[in-house]
């Protein structure tokens, strides 16, 4: 046998043109394509991100979505205006809710409908609730994504209460379809304000245990601040919007900029970062969470005690369901209204709403008749993700996990 | 007509088509040449300044000479204001002048109304489908002539036939 050829000269060879590396390896070096997703644990959903890395530096990014895409404009042109209610639960499933209120707010828009004053300080609180739940998912997930597990535990637990409150209050806890155009679907009963008092006082104390799970980490530190920074003028220019702008910033937020609901009545401040970093944008989201206890908190006492909860327009609002069951008319009424639809004036309008990703909006174009002519939404998730080329450049792949959660990024509003 | 309207009609004369006003949404409306410098101007202008892209869309009117219309929804942080541009584009030349430049966050919306609508944008960096398969083969989704059913990508999957196994 052969002695085994000494191979160490060819891989231990000194370099000419570097000769101060003395006899280390001179390693081969080249770009490497790394496919992350479609089905990865951080990603939120079906995302695939396919990267450039040059070592472990990400140089390039491209995003490939539409996983998730259902062809939900399609559909909305399809169906009474009614009828597409249940369809925007599916958007963001994580916050149903505010999906409901965006869309509802734009068919009132355009149907030039005012929603009594009961019904405006329900929908701010039911709003501001399903923030505080998106909030705290985003939280939990976030953590997790970090490598932080604790911390997702103590968030869903306090998440669940709230999910509880939300069964109770529409019969759902994700799907919910609470919202109608013109008002709620039904009132708040004394068990649910209850239940919600409480939880009002038991939540802020919560809040700060999260912080000091995560501020006092030194790992989660170091994965978020100074991670993925944004200039002011960037996240601008991207279009970004909700936390994830503020936390670069700028004080955009559509409940002070072109208030509606109930927020004029509320007093609350706009938490506004200033790095445009990770940790700014999850802080942005912290502090959310305190501002939004307090305007629930400012619905509850502030709040009309009694009065309609939906808007009287017979041509456009529903009747009450204990008259639908009940009176022949109000029975037409509905039906007319599911099957048929209302008669919506020809014209086009886009109404944004800040939902805690951002801004919602639909714009809706409408040539008369029962059937939206074109319906876009408007999704932050969507946007967002135009912006991680830009911004995981120059990070770790570890740090692009990061990014997607900082976004709070759900697919199935960014592929609708 | 709307103060801002009339600055955009007096300095494009030429490219201003129609301005309205309806449930207090301001829409203007140019020609498809003028589109990149009208938008220029009102990113840059310091009276306007339009710096938040907020969406851009597509609306499909098959029995209309121009068919296409493209949307930009752009916002001014600074003075707190929205205004809605648009334009018509023809089904023969079916393209538009991409405002990545202008807006950088307009590359994905762009990208999401030519897999939707099948509108080009001149001068787009990656002009790709976003939300359907790159290899889709049956054409833009979001136009009317699409049916809503019985043409999807699912339809072309052969059935497997269990029973012979």
């Amino acid at each position: 046998m052969a002695p085994m050829e000494d191979q160490r000269d060819t891989v231990y060879k000194v370099d000419p043109a570097h000769p101060e590396t003395g006899d280390l390896p001179t390693l081969r070096t080249e770009e490497l394509l790394l496919n992350m997703g479609p089905q990865h644990p951080a990603t939120h959903g079906v995302l695939k991100v396919i990267l450039d890395l040059e070592g472990e530096r990400i140089t390039k990014s491209t995003v490939v979505m539409g996983f998730l895409h259902r062809g939900v404009e399609k559909l909305a042109e399809a169906g009474t205006y009614h009828q597409f209610i249940p369809h925007t639960d599916r958007l963001d499933y994580v916050c149903a809710m505010y999906n409901n209120f965006a869309y509802c707010r734009a068919v009132e828009k355009l149907m030039n409908v005012t929603v009594p004053e009961r019904a405006e300080y329900l929908r701010t609180l039911v709003a501001e609730v399903q923030r505080i739940i998106g909030h705290l998912f985003w939280l939990g997930t976030q953590a997790l994504d970090i490598g932080a597990m604790t911390v997702f535990f103590y968030t869903f637990r306090d998440r669940e209460i709230l999910l509880d409150w939300f069964d109770e209050l529409c019969g759902a806890r994700l799907t919910t379809s609470w919202y109608r155009i013109g008002g709620v679907e039904r009132e708040l009963t004394a068990s649910l304000e209850k239940k919600l008092r409480d939880f009002l006082d038991y939540f802020p104390p919560k809040i700060d245990e999260y912080v000091v799970f995560l501020e006092k980490n030194r790992i989660w530190l170091a994965r978020t601040v100074g991670v993925a920074v944004v200039s002011a003028e960037d996240a601008l220019s991207f279009g970004l919007s909700g936390p994830t702008l503020r936390g670069s910033g700028v004080d955009y937020d559509l409940r002070k900029y072109e208030s509606y609901g109930a927020y004029p009545q509320c007093e609350f401040s706009v938490p506004v970062g200033k790095n445009g970093d990770t940790y700014d944008r999850y802080w942005v989201r912290i502090e959310e969470m305190r501002e939004s206890v307090k305007i629930v908190r400012q619905c509850m006492e502030r709040m009309p005690k009694d009065g309609p909860v939906m808007a009287d327009v017979p041509s456009v609002t529903l009747p009450p369901k204990d008259r639908v069951f009940t009176n022949l008319e109000s029975m037409i009424q509905q039906f007319k209204l599911f099957s048929q639809g209302f008669d919506a004036p020809p014209g086009e309008v886009y109404c944004g709403t800040e939902a805690h990703k951002g801004e919602l909006g639909f714009y809706i174009v409408s040539t008369g008749g029962g059937k939206p002519y074109r319906l876009k939404i408007r999704a932050p998730s969507f946007i967002h993700m135009g912006a991680f080329d830009h911004m995981a450049k120059g990070y770790m792949i570890a740090d692009a996990v990061t990014i997607f959660g900082s976004y709070d990024i759900v697919m199935g509003e960014c592929d609708r | 007509m709307h103060p801002l309207a009339d600055t955009i009609r007096a300095r494009f004369t030429e490219g201003f088509v129609d301005a309205c006003e309806w449930r207090g949404d301001l829409v203007v409306t140019v020609k498809r040449d003028a589109l990149r410098a009208v938008c220029r101007f009102l990113k840059d202008d310091p009276a306007m300044a339009f710096d938040y892209i907020v969406h851009v869309s597509s609306v499909d009117w098959p029995d209309d000479e121009e068919r296409f219309e493209v949307v930009y929804e752009v916002y001014s942080i600074r003075h707190r204001r929205r205004l809605r541009v648009k334009t018509r584009v023809p089904e023969h030349d079916c393209a538009v002048d991409s405002l990545t430049e202008i807006w950088r966050g307009a590359e994905f919306m762009e990208r999401e109304v030519f897999d939707m609508m099948g509108i080009r944008f001149n001068d787009h960096p990656d002009l790709r489908r976003i939300l359907m398969p790159d290899d889709f083969p049956e054409g833009w989704p979001l136009r009317k002539d699409f049916p809503l059913q019985g043409k999807g990508w699912r339809d072309t999957f052969e059935f497997l036939n269990e029973g012979a196994a």
